[in-house]
Parts: C-alpha cells; sequence; structure tokens
C-alpha cells in the first residue's frame, strides 16, 4: 500500500496538461494553475450504474483548481452519483458500479493498480449531514483521517490544530477539544466534518450539499468558508440550492436524468444559458 | 392566548360529531386495554420477586452466603454454588462474548444480504432450540466417556448465550448510521478500519449490553448444567475438569429434598440469582442508555 502511495505522489508532481476535449477553458482558470501543484480533475466518458440503472451517462467535465465548481439539477439528476465517482465512494454501495476515467492530473483514479486508500487521501469528502465520528472528540475527530493514513504521532497536534484554523472553527473549539464531536451545534459539526477531511490535506474536496442540513447563518459561514479554501484545494460543490451555486460557483454544471448538460462559468449559466433546459431550471420552471 | 376559552367553546367546528365521539372511545378502549396488559406483566413480575423475597429472605444470611452446603440441615450455605456459577459463567462469557461479537460483525458489516440473513436466521433457530437439547448435545460429546465437568457445563452456557450475543450486536451494530461509516471509508479507512474504529465504539454500549443480558440469562439456566455439572460435593470446588456446583442445579437439588429447611434454603438461593440477575440488568440498562445516546444523537 505504501508503495502505490509514493506511486502516486510521484506521479502527482505538476505536468503540462495535455490540450483535451475540456468543456471549460477560461482565462482565470489557466493562471490559477500556477500553484506547486496543479490540482485538475477531469472526468473522461464516466458512466455510473446502481445495478441496471444507469445514473451517470457519458459525462466529460473539469474541475479547474483554485475554482469552486458548483453542480446543479433536480433530484435524482445524479450530481451525487457523479462526484461519489471521483473518490470512488460510489463503488463501495452493493450493485453500483462505474465506467470511463477520473483523471486527478493527468492520474486516473479509477485505475485498477491504485488503492482506493490513497485515492481517498487525495480527494476528501464533506456530506449533506454533518456526520462527526459519535465516539470521538473534537480533537479525535480531526485526528482520525491523519491516523487512517499513518502520520507520524507528533505531526498530528500540529495538524489538527491548522485544519481547525482552516475550517474557521479554531476559536470557537479550542477550549474545549476533548469534548464530544456531538456537543457542537449542527455548522459547527459540518465545520468540524471540513477540518476532519482537511486534515489529511486533500489536493480536492467534493462537498455534497453541505448546507442542505443547516441554518441560514451557519450556511453563510460554511460559503465564506469555501470562498478561503478555493486557492488550496480544487472544490465541487453539490448544491440543490441556485442560490447557493449563483453565489458562491465560479464555474457550474448543469446536470439533468444523468447528463451533463452544460457547463459554463457561472455568470453565463445564470444570465445566458446556451441550452434551454439549463435556462428552463435555473429560472424555477421545472426541477 | 388573546382567545377567551368562552369564545372557544361557541365555535361550530370545534363541536363534538358522531364520528369523533366514536373516535374517542375505541382510543379510550385501547388504551385501556394496553394498560391492563401493562400492569399483568409488571404484576407477574412483582408476584414472582415478591414471593422469592419473602420466602427466601428468613434463610438469607452472611453465613448463608458464605459457608459451602451443608449435606442435611439448615446449616450450611451456598457458597460453593455461587462460586461455581460464577466461574461457569466467566469461562462461557469468555468464549461466547468476543465470539458472538465477531459473528455480529460479519453478519452486519462483511457478509453479503442474502449470507447475512443465512447466518442470522440459523443463529435465531439455535436461539430457540430447548436448551436442555443443548445439554443433552455436550453431554454427548464432553460428558459421555469421561465425566461431568465445568468446562462442559461452560460449552454448554456457551451455546445458550452465543446466538443472543451474537443477534443483539448484529442489531445494534446496523443501527449504526451509514453516515458515520461512509465518513471513515471516505478519510481512506479500509473496511476493517472503520468497523473496528469508528462502528464498533459506536455500538459497543450497545453490545456490552446485550452481552449482560447473555450472561444474566445464562447464570439462570438449569438444563445445559444438569446433564453436564450436576453431580458435585458439597465444597468448593474451582477446578474446570470437575463439576462444579452451581446455583439453578443446587435451587433444584434442595427444593427436592424431603427436608423444610432445604426447601427454605432453595428460596433463599433462588433470591441469591435473582438478585443478581436483576443487579446484571440494570446495569445493562445503563449501558443501553448510553448507547441510546451515541447511536440516537448521531442517527438523525
Amino acid at each position: 500500500m505504501p508503495d502505490t502511495k509514493e506511486k502516486i505522489s510521484a506521479r502527482l508532481v505538476p505536468r503540462a496538461e495535455p490540450e483535451g476535449d475540456m468543456r471549460v477553458t477560461t482565462g482565470a482558470a489557466q493562471q490559477e494553475v500556477a500553484g506547486d501543484t496543479s490540482r485538475q480533475v477531469r472526468l473522461q466518458e464516466l458512466n455510473a450504474f446502481y445495478g441496471n440503472h444507469q445514473a451517470v451517462r457519458d459525462v466529460n467535465l473539469a474541475f479547474e483548481p483554485g475554482r469552486v465548481t458548483g453542480i446543479i439539477g433536480p433530484s435524482g439528476c445524479g450530481k451525487s452519483t457523479l462526484v461519489r465517482c471521483v473518490n470512488r465512494m460510489h463503488e463501495e454501495i452493493p450493485g453500483a458500479r462505474s465506467e470511463g476515467q477520473v483523471l486527478l492530473d493527468g492520474v486516473d483514479l479509477h485505475d485498477r493498480a491504485i488503492d482506493v486508500v490513497s485515492v481517498r487521501r487525495f480527494v476528501g469528502m464533506v456530506f449533506q449531514k454533518p456526520n462527526p465520528f459519535p465516539t470521538m472528540s473534537i480533537f479525535g475527530n480531526v485526528a482520525a483521517g491523519l491516523r487512517f493514513t499513518g502520520t507520524p504521532r507528533n505531526e498530528v497536534a500540529d495538524r489538527v490544530t491548522e485544519a481547525l484554523q482552516g475550517a474557521g472553527l479554531w476559536d470557537e473549539v479550542k477550549d474545549r477539544l476533548s469534548s464530544s464531536g456531538l456537543s457542537l451545534s449542527g455548522g459547527q459539526q459540518q465545520r468540524l466534518c471540513i477540518a476532519r477531511a482537511l486534515a489529511v490535506q486533500p489536493q480536492v474536496l467534493l462537498m455534497d450539499e453541505p448546507c442542505s442540513a443547516l441554518d441560514p447563518i451557519a450556511t453563510l459561514k460554511i460559503e465564506e468558508l469555501i470562498g478561503e479554501l478555493k486557492d488550496k484545494v480544487t472544490i465541487v460543490l453539490v448544491t440543490h440550492n441556485m442560490q447557493q451555486a449563483a453565489r458562491i460557483a465560479d464555474t457550474t454544471a448543469f446536470m439533468l436524468g444523468g447528463e451533463l448538460i452544460e457547463v459554463d462559468s457561472t455568470e453565463k449559466m445564470f444570465t445566458n444559458p446556451s441550452d434551454e433546459r439549463t435556462e428552463q431550471y435555473v429560472t424555477g420552471k421545472y426541477g | 392566548m388573546t382567545v377567551s376559552t368562552n369564545e372557544m367553546s361557541q365555535r361550530g367546528p370545534c363541536a363534538q360529531t358522531g364520528n369523533l365521539r366514536r373516535r374517542r372511545l375505541i382510543n379510550r378502549a385501547l388504551e385501556v386495554t394496553a394498560w391492563v396488559a401493562a400492569v399483568i406483566a409488571v404484576g407477574t413480575l412483582a408476584v414472582v420477586i415478591g414471593s422469592v423475597v419473602l420466602k427466601g429472605i428468613s434463610s438469607l444470611s452472611w453465613q448463608f452466603l458464605t459457608t459451602p452446603t451443608a449435606p442435611f440441615g439448615s446449616g450450611g450455605g451456598i457458597s460453593n454454588a455461587i462460586i461455581g456459577t460464577g466461574i461457569l459463567v466467566a469461562v462461557a462469557t469468555a468464549m461466547a462474548v468476543p465470539l458472538g461479537m465477531l459473528i455480529a460483525i460479519f453478519t452486519s458489516e462483511l457478509a453479503g444480504p442474502r449470507l447475512s440473513f443465512l447466518f442470522r436466521y440459523v443463529l435465531d433457530v439455535l436461539n430457540g432450540v430447548p436448551t436442555i437439547i443443548i445439554g443433552i448435545f455436550i453431554f454427548g460429546l464432553m460428558v459421555v466417556g469421561h465425566q461431568q465437568s465445568g468446562l462442559a457445563g461452560s460449552v454448554a452456557l456457551t451455546i445458550v448465550m452465543l446466538p443472543l450475543v451474537a443477534r443483539s450486536s448484529h442489531e445494534v451494530l446496523s443501527l449504526v448510521p451509514d453516515a458515520v461509516k461512509e465518513a471513515a471509508m471516505a478519510l481512506g479507512a479500509s473496511r476493517w478500519r472503520t468497523t473496528l474504529t469508528v462502528v464498533v465504539p459506536t455500538a459497543l454500549s450497545g453490545m456490552i449490553t446485550g452481552a449482560l443480558l447473555a450472561v444474566a440469562r445464562a447464570a439462570g439456566e438449569t438444563a445445559p448444567l444438569l446433564f453436564t455439572s450436576s453431580i458435585f460435593p458439597n465444597l468448593v470446588q474451582t477446578k474446570l475438569s470437575q463439576a462444579l456446583p452451581n446455583i439453578p442445579v443446587t435451587i433444584f437439588q434442595f427444593s427436592e429434598s424431603p427436608e423444610p429447611a432445604k426447601h427454605a434454603q432453595a428460596w433463599a438461593a433462588a433470591l441469591v440469582l435473582i438478585a443478581f440477575v436483576l443487579l446484571i440488568n440494570v446495569t445493562a440498562r445503563s449501558f443501553l442508555a448510553r448507547s441510546r445516546r451515541q447511536l440516537g444523537s448521531s442517527g438523525r
């Protein structure tokens, strides 16, 4: 397993991206790539199934570094399934499978040779409902991922502090790191989950409707946090809430019936979409 | 609060119709029936415990708890049976609890739905097997050709406990929210790691509850011991290779005795057993309360 991990790390050094059939090519995105790692995710001909039911159809899509990519669409359109394919959580469901490629800086995460543990080390995830580990303290929750990935003990405390600061939770919890994660409010729990995901220093953060169980103030905090995090980690945000996508996504993708209908800059998607169905959806005609 | 009760009662829609009256009657009848059923259940328990306390308390004394059984008369006690039951149940617990919990981890976390169903079905059948059959089975397996032994008794009790531990642990493990398991797996934990570091700790209080209830059940079982650990001297025995004196069989033997003094001692021994079982039950409940907090607050 460590071999695989080293292998993937070695392959994740920055490289020149070959020109592909990326549907988003904005100047801003290209400039942001200039960091020391690039963190671009590209889905190629991605199909996902639950038994015989096809939930995602032939999706080609790129998640650019330094930008928040919002995925919108009605319930059951396959947007959650799509992001769960990126960190291979989709295949954990009995009977579920996927086809196609998910490239993280050119490395296919679905390649059989790549260990699923190392995929999730690079691609973090935040779920719809806050799901802290009920038996663990605040500290323990954030440290959990570090322990799973074998981070040396003497580094854990610093990494936990860093992650909690990154998730904007440090000042609220620094005096009670040993209390249960469940003692926090819903919004704090969700930021704890974000800290937990950040602690392993992922390159990509998948957020599957992270605010749908939260009140407006907690939602606002998470949205601000997403804005701060996007320079460090590529963010994919699945959301039910079109206003949320309009507020914080730089790029927005619209899915319907498992297909990617359109992807473009958020401004264009909400003001002047190319596809009629996108326009109908963003203006509230269906969905 | 601004509307007075007088105004409320004058409102047309609030008037009772025949339909409403009938529904209320049915509601009341069902409530009463449920109450009666509950009172019967609690009452039965109260009568059982009450009569054991009344009849047993007179023979219960420190001396009764600390001296071995006397062959005749009102002297002697049940210290040998208490120690023997302690050993039998401890050995059975040491075998049944780890094994039962591992089976539960298999059926709830690792096995596919069909295999899990099959295993749980078999465990339910095993749970339904009369314990005397289990006693005879172990008699045939471990006693015939050898002799009665504490080990044979413990193995028989293990078979009684195993399905209880495995099934109750399975139920608690399956209550652990999928969201919590997903969180661990999304952080890069393997299935085994997830189970050991997240799922089992979350369910542990509930699993302990189930295990304790199984211990309480085993402590009171008589049939599995009749063939395996019932011929013992009136001495403190601690070797697993010999038949161990135990409370249930002692109660049985005392009650079969022609002497009234032994009958009184049978009641006192029953009181000790009931007190032990109740103590375990109360402990189990406290773990259950903890388990509810951990599973409930995350499983919204």
